[in-house]
């Protein structure tokens, strides 16, 4: 699945940076009902990980009430080079990951 | 003893020296979203300050709300945000999502899309480095389309 | 909700007699982008946070992936699609000298698939529609659109404007009753808009999801309870042209935000 990925490319050592991530996922709540009254089952992301370098530095957990195709800014303190991780666990098994790297100067 | 205005007043300010518990707000939401607030927070009190909730006032549309949750905070090692727990009281399920920070966030400060089924509270809390919640809640007013297509 | 909203429609179709027809002058057209809030605005204007890029993003990969029993491309025809396909976008829907016919991009890419990969049609507003789409149009983002200017066409513009000054519907509503007269009133809470589809494919926050013009026009339908056309139907195309055409000049914005 698609993923968007907004990491600066470069940054000075002890920066505060942003990071926006994107990714493509119904969010299906679980409380909907099709036209002829079946309830169209949950499927969802229940949980996001960013790790730094190996080590998670951000986590979250999405309920139903999640938009779409969720997005989640958060920052971050640029301590050293390297590599951003983001994992995406949902319902049925669901998972995807995406990565961005950054050179701290 | 009748309280005269001066013994109202030193009475008032007394009461700012002592932290405030404000728990009035909560109150007002349905049980179920105290029930899960409750869940997260346990027993201790919730004060109302340091965080703010950037959200539309009137929503575009409720399926895909932008909303920033921000907290004052140092975040030092040893003053920080450990976590903000936004939830909602009118959609189906009173939360929203759990966002988990450290020192080394820097920031304490995230954004996400949500879904208002409802013209309704949005209940922001944080929760520091020394255990203690601090609250915020918005009022949001959610408008729908005009012109919504059949569902599939 | 509905009861609500059929009075509010009502009220709309009450008023309506009283007003003028009247087309808008090209000086005076906006985009449903300056019709919508700061936080839209910034949703579209960022491609990192604009979902609809997800979508691109998509299209871009099929557009080099072989199908059908042909076992060919996109690419392998048209190459660098950031080349072959700015501006393409902007004129369509485009007359098709074969069908004698304008046909919509979503056509143009079946008919490619049909004629060239071999490969199955895909549905309408599937994901792999959408996404080819997106990706093409996406390559005249910010060319201004030129639909409607070939002669050929000129019929079946006429007949969309036919389309979208007959009223219709059980509320009696045309088209331009809305979108030529009362645009930034609103209709609920909704600012109506003057419908100049400079975005589409676009991502609605209302759908959760990417979505054709020909998705928004039977929406339109359902809304002043008419019954809305089939997708590809040559109503819906002409509507679509007309609405191009109308547009013409402004800059493509695929894909676009709305809520």
């Amino acid at each position: 699945m698609a993923a968007l990925i907004n990491v600066p490319a470069k940054a000075k050592r002890g920066d505060i940076i942003e990071i926006r991530t994107l990714t493509s996922h119904i969010m299906e709540t679980g409380f909907r009902r099709t036209m002829d009254g079946a309830l169209v089952p949950r499927d969802i992301i229940t949980s996001f990980t960013c790790r730094y370098n190996g080590a998670e530095i951000f986590r979250a957990d999405l309920f139903p009430a999640i938009a779409a195709n969720p997005y989640l800014s958060f920052f971050t303190v640029a301590k050293e080079s390297g590599k951003f991780e983001f994992e995406w666990i949902g319902d049925n098994g669901y998972s995807s990951t995406a990565s961005a790297s950054i050179t701290v100067e | 003893m009748p309280t005269t205005r001066r013994q109202f007043l030193s009475l008032a300010g007394s009461i700012t020296v002592i932290p405030i518990v404000t728990l009035r707000p909560l109150e007002a939401t349905p049980a179920m979203l105290n029930t899960v607030i409750r869940n997260v927070v346990g027993e201790a009190s919730i004060r109302t300050g340091k965080v703010k909730l950037d959200i539309p006032p009137l929503v575009e549309n409720g399926n895909t709300v932008p909303m920033t949750v921000s907290v004052a905070s140092p975040m030092t090692a040893d003053d920080y945000v450990k976590s903000i727990h936004v939830f909602n009281e009118k959609n189906p399920q009173p939360n929203i999502g759990n966002f988990y920070l450290n020192p080394s966030s820097g920031r304490a400060q995230i954004s996400t899309r949500i879904r208002l089924a409802d013209t309704q509270k949005v209940v922001a809390i944080a929760r520091l480095s020394d255990d203690s919640f601090w609250q915020v809640i918005a009022d949001v007013v959610v408008t729908l389309a005009a012109c919504t297509e059949e569902v599939n | 909700m509905n009861f609500w909203r059929a009075i509010m429609l009502a009220a709309l179709a009450a008023t309506a007699p009283a007003l003028l027809a009247g087309e808008i002058p090209p000086d005076a057209r906006r985009s449903g982008y300056s019709f919508m809030g700061p936080d839209t605005r910034a949703m579209q204007d960022d491609d990192t946070s604009n979902p609809g890029m997800l979508f691109v993003l998509d299209g871009e990969a099929l557009w080099t992936k072989k199908a059908g029993s042909a076992d060919k491309a996109c690419a392998d025809c048209h190459g660098d699609a950031r080349n072959s396909m700015k501006g393409v976008a902007a004129r369509y829907p485009a007359f098709d000298k074969t069908l004698a016919r304008p046909v919509t991009l979503d056509q143009r890419i079946n008919l490619c698939r049909a004629n060239h990969q071999q490969a199955a049609p895909l549905p309408y507003e599937s994901r792999d529609i959408l996404a080819l789409s997106a990706f093409v149009a996406h390559q005249s983002r910010g060319v201004a659109i030129t639909a409607g200017d070939d002669p050929q066409a000129k019929p079946f513009v006429e007949q969309g404007r036919n389309l979208f000054m007959q009223r219709e519907g059980q509320l009696n509503l045309a088209c331009t009753n809305c979108h030529d007269d009362n645009f930034e009133k609103r209709l609920a809470g909704s600012p109506i808009t003057q419908a100049q589809p400079t975005g589409y494919p676009l991502y609605r926050l209302e759908w959760q999801t990417l979505g054709s013009l020909e998705r928004r026009l039977r929406s339109c339908m359902t809304g002043v309870r008419a019954q809305a056309y089939d997708y590809g139907t040559p109503e819906l195309v002409a509507l679509e042209l007309y609405l191009k055409a109308r547009a013409r000049g402004m800059p493509m914005e695929t894909p676009a935000v709305r809520p």
